[in-house]
């Protein structure tokens, strides 16, 4: 590739592309992490094949995550924008064949509540998004440089580099952008900070280490289209005056560490990173540094800590990394997600993107939509979208009176109940309810999810996850799991709610670091929402939801038996008897409550029961 | 240099000052377990947190690691952080009853009850050590593996040290394993108490007499004191 050494040569190589480009029939194929989990690169290879020899009638687009993580391997066919789901590498052919002769295949299309949708802009999942980020993932090859120039990449940053720093900063504050990774900082302020610092040597570090269990909003970003955050990183580095730039990302996403590696070496060869980028004067260049998965990596301090090859712990702010950052440099850390909006901001103005939004969070927002729904996958909304419309509208809940709650912000968020659904999604409305926007995750749970279990498994991950540096976060979240599953276990006592209430306020008044001060956040909110529950599991000894084993018991019913023998056969304790075709029953002294007959039992024989006596010792 | 007020004084503090800085110098006391003078500070077992701002922005803050700042208003024991400081306290008793220096504090601050069940563990992970190690010995031969409940400190891979000269710096400035105290029974984690019948403390004072093994009354050393009182009376 030949260097590009002035903004006019970017305009001319984005013509020649556009040039070269096929006109007809792509298929674009979902191979994100997800989608190659379920089979996707099988069913790309299946269409490589199954298009062999048509010449350049249909051209096959290997793409990141489309988002519909329900629907993979999932293929859009552009132009038309046909949407076929759940497909497997025999369904190429058919697929192939078909599109050449303008036809639909029916059994593949996608299906809901006895409606078929054939165009991806009808289907419900995607009708009420706003796809301004992730829009393009299914136009871009991400180990393909030229498919981002071709659709407008780096325009804005050659708008940018003719723009001052202050006017930058001045468009991103007027935006209103504010970070993207949990806290909600506004972006043009944070970026005024660093700029205004004094020193020659400045970072902007890329933060990709994304812990929450259930979110994946960054991996998707960076896997389906890593040239977006990148030149964000260029118009930020440029902003602030920092000469180097770092990506730092866990290594537990090697397709993300792979496509955001090979887009700096593109970006590198085309001369869009290095000394004198497009003749501008501003020189800038950026490394990966893969971090080890530990959750508090993610909180700024931290991570710093972690690239200068120290123990990943945070330190006491002030001084904050804006005045002494990595290597002891001011240091501006930003989201991922944050990044890839700065592009779109430069390009279509503050103006056009503070209209997205509320009055004090503006544009959209990635959320991975998981749990009980029937459309799982990332959604890209605008803020100030209710919440019932993001989990029953695009996500499908199934009926409104079987969600119970939904989990956002990862685990140092909070559980939203049912009744709170018409709030608006933005920064204000969810820390007033005991949640956080965090960086995005969205677990929906349904009557047979238990508040104290959820409770107990976000504080497991919490206690495993803290640093261990504070002793109140390291000893009050061990101690908080410990009392939690005393409570599952059937041990509790009603002044462990109290002690769990004290605990928790005073962690988040003491901790040092954001890990700590939101990490009670799980036990409070579920305690403030369904008290009922915590006192149902203490003082009557049930588990409404049929979690929590020591209170549940299986039988078999008289009527429904048949004697089949099956759950006797699968029976990992020999805990049920009977004689074939005579009705069977469960010695309950034997049973370990697996559930393994009930969900065997073809003729819901088995029931569920909770309450009376404790039934495991 | 920033003038700060701490519990209604006002003080000019120089520059690189903590609030501990500022509080050792004006004789007000402010507990504190993982700080030491000759060592960098941690911050990590926060009972030396103190409230600083007022009003809604009001914030604790460990005032060991907390850098001195113009206008700056600091209170030192307000009934927030008295009650956070026995919180902290009590877990770490529960988790290591044995240190004489939790159980003298405990004492000292009116800590009656332990509500979670005790670890008998020999660590607090206070880091003292381990600073004393590099900082002070330049050996690093010990040093924090893992994160979160698996915290532990070790020699490299837990193997015997090459670097380690046997120097025993660690186990002089560490504040579970040297000063034992056996006083603490199974049933009740907090310890007999000799430090706050003893008036005054035989941390401060007594630190060399037996009491420190807890034997309520029986070292003599109290029997010194009141007979002193009686002859200051009579």
């Amino acid at each position: 590739m030949t260097k590009l050494l002035r903004p006019e040569q970017l305009g001319k190589l984005r013509q020649r592309i556009s040039a070269s480009r096929p006109k007809d029939t792509i298929i674009s194929i979902s191979c994100g992490t997800c989608g190659q989990a379920r089979g996707a690169l099988k069913v790309a290879q299946a269409f490589k094949e199954a298009i062999k020899g048509l010449g350049k009638k249909i051209s096959i687009k290997v793409t990141g995550c489309h988002g519909f993580c329900e629907a993979e391997p999932s293929v859009i066919i552009f132009p038309e924008e046909i949407f076929y789901r759940n497909l497997k590498p025999e369904d190429a052919k058919r697929i192939v064949k078909s599109t050449l002769d303008g036809k639909i295949v029916d059994d593949l299309i996608f299906k809901e509540d006895g409606n078929s949708f054939i165009y991806m802009s009808e289907i419900p999942f995607y009708r009420k998004q706003m796809r301004i980020l992730t829009g393009n993932h299914p136009h871009i090859n991400p180990m393909n440089v030229e498919d981002y120039i071709a659709l407008g990449g780096y325009k804005a940053l050659a708008k940018a580099l003719w723009m001052s720093p202050e006017e930058i900063i001045g468009e991103i504050k007027c935006s209103g952008l504010r970070g993207r990774g949990g806290a909600g900082f506004p972006m043009g302020r944070k970026w005024e900070i660093t700029r205004a610092q004094k020193n020659n040597i400045k970072y902007l570090i890329c933060n990709a280490d994304e812990g929450d269990p259930g979110a994946y909003m960054d991996r998707s970003l960076l896997e389906g289209n890593p040239h977006s955050v990148i030149e964000g990183m260029m118009i930020g580095a440029y902003a602030i005056g920092a000469g180097e730039g770092w990506v730092y990302v866990r290594n537990e996403y090697p397709l993300a560490v792979k496509h955001v590696t090979t887009a700096i070496k593109q970006a590198r060869e085309l001369g869009l990173l290095g000394e004198n980028i497009l003749g501008s004067g501003f020189s800038f260049d950026i490394k990966v540094a893969k971090g080890a998965g530990a959750f508090v990596c993610g909180e700024e301090t931290a991570l710093i800590a972690s690239i200068e090859g120290k123990r990943g712990l945070p330190r006491q702010r002030p001084l904050f990394p804006a005045q002494h950052g990595l290597f002891g440099k001011p240091t501006n850390i930003n989201n991922v997600e944050t990044l890839a909006n700065v592009p779109i901001i430069i390009e279509k103005g503050a103006d056009w993107f503070s209209g997205i939004g509320t009055k004090t969070s503006k544009g959209t927002k990635i959320f991975s939509l998981v749990g009980k729904v029937q459309n799982t996958g990332l959604v890209e909304v605008p803020m100030g979208i209710t919440l019932r419309e993001v989990i029953f509208d695009i996500g499908g809940a199934l009926g409104s009176s079987k969600v119970k709650a939904v989990q956002i912000g990862g685990p140092s968020g909070g559980c939203i109940p049912q009744e709170l659904f018409h709030l608006p999604v933005d920064y204000e409305s969810l820390t007033g309810v005991g949640a956080i926007m965090g960086s995005g995750g969205m677990i929906v749970m349904d009557e047979n999810t238990c508040a104290v279990d959820i409770a107990r498994y976000f504080t497991n991950f919490l206690q495993e996850e803290s640093c261990g540096n504070c002793s109140i976060c390291r000893e009050g979240t061990q101690r908080m799991y410990e009392i939690l599953t005393g409570i599952t276990e059937g041990r509790g006592k009603e002044e462990d709610l109290h002690l769990l209430e004290e605990l928790g306020g005073i962690i988040k008044d003491v901790s040092l670091c954001g890990l700590g001060q939101t990490a009670p956040n799980p036990v409070l909110s579920t305690l403030r929402y369904f008290k009922d529950e915590y006192n149902a599991h203490i003082k009557e000894e049930k588990c409404h939801a049929g979690v929590c084993k020591a209170f549940i018991q299986y039988m078999i019913g008289f009527k429904k038996c048949t004697g089949c023998g099956l759950c006797k056969k699968n029976c990992p304790q020999m805990a049920i008897e009977g004689e074939l075709k005579k009705q069977h029953s469960i010695l309950q002294n034997k049973c370990i409550r697996c559930g393994i007959c009930y969900d065997m039992c073809t003729f819901d024989a088995v029931v569920k029961k909770t309450g009376g006596k404790k039934c495991l010792k | 240099m920033p003038k700060i007020t701490i519990d209604g004084i006002d003080f000019d503090a120089p520059n690189n000052w903590t609030i501990l800085d500022v509080a050792k110098f004006l004789g007000l006391e402010i507990p504190t377990l993982c700080y030491d003078e000759g060592l960098t500070t941690w911050g990590g077992c926060r009972l030396c947190i103190v409230e600083i701002g007022t009003g809604e922005r009001a914030k604790l803050v460990s005032s060991c690691t907390y850098s001195v700042e113009e206008g700056l208003v600091v209170r030192i024991a307000t009934k927030r952080v008295v009650k956070a400081r026995k919180m902290i306290l009590e877990l770490l008793i529960a988790q290591c009853p044995t240190s004489k220096v939790l159980q003298d504090m405990a004492a000292k601050m009116g800590l009656d009850r332990v509500r979670f069940k005790p670890k008998w563990e020999n660590c607090v992970y206070c880091g003292l050590c381990v600073r004393m190690c590099e900082e002070q010995m330049m050996a690093k031969s010990i040093g924090f593996i893992n994160r979160g409940n698996k915290l532990k400190i070790t020699t490299p891979f837990d193997l015997t040290s090459e670097e380690c000269r046997r120097c025993g710096g660690c186990m002089y400035i560490c504040p579970a394993c040297t000063l034992r105290c056996e006083g603490p029974e199974p049933e009740n984690v907090l310890c007999g108490r000799c430090y706050n019948e003893l008036q005054p403390t035989c941390l401060d004072t007594y630190e060399t007499y037996s009491c420190w093994m807890g034997l309520k009354g029986e070292c003599g050393t109290c029997e010194i004191e009141e007979s002193e009182k009686k002859k200051e009376g009579s």
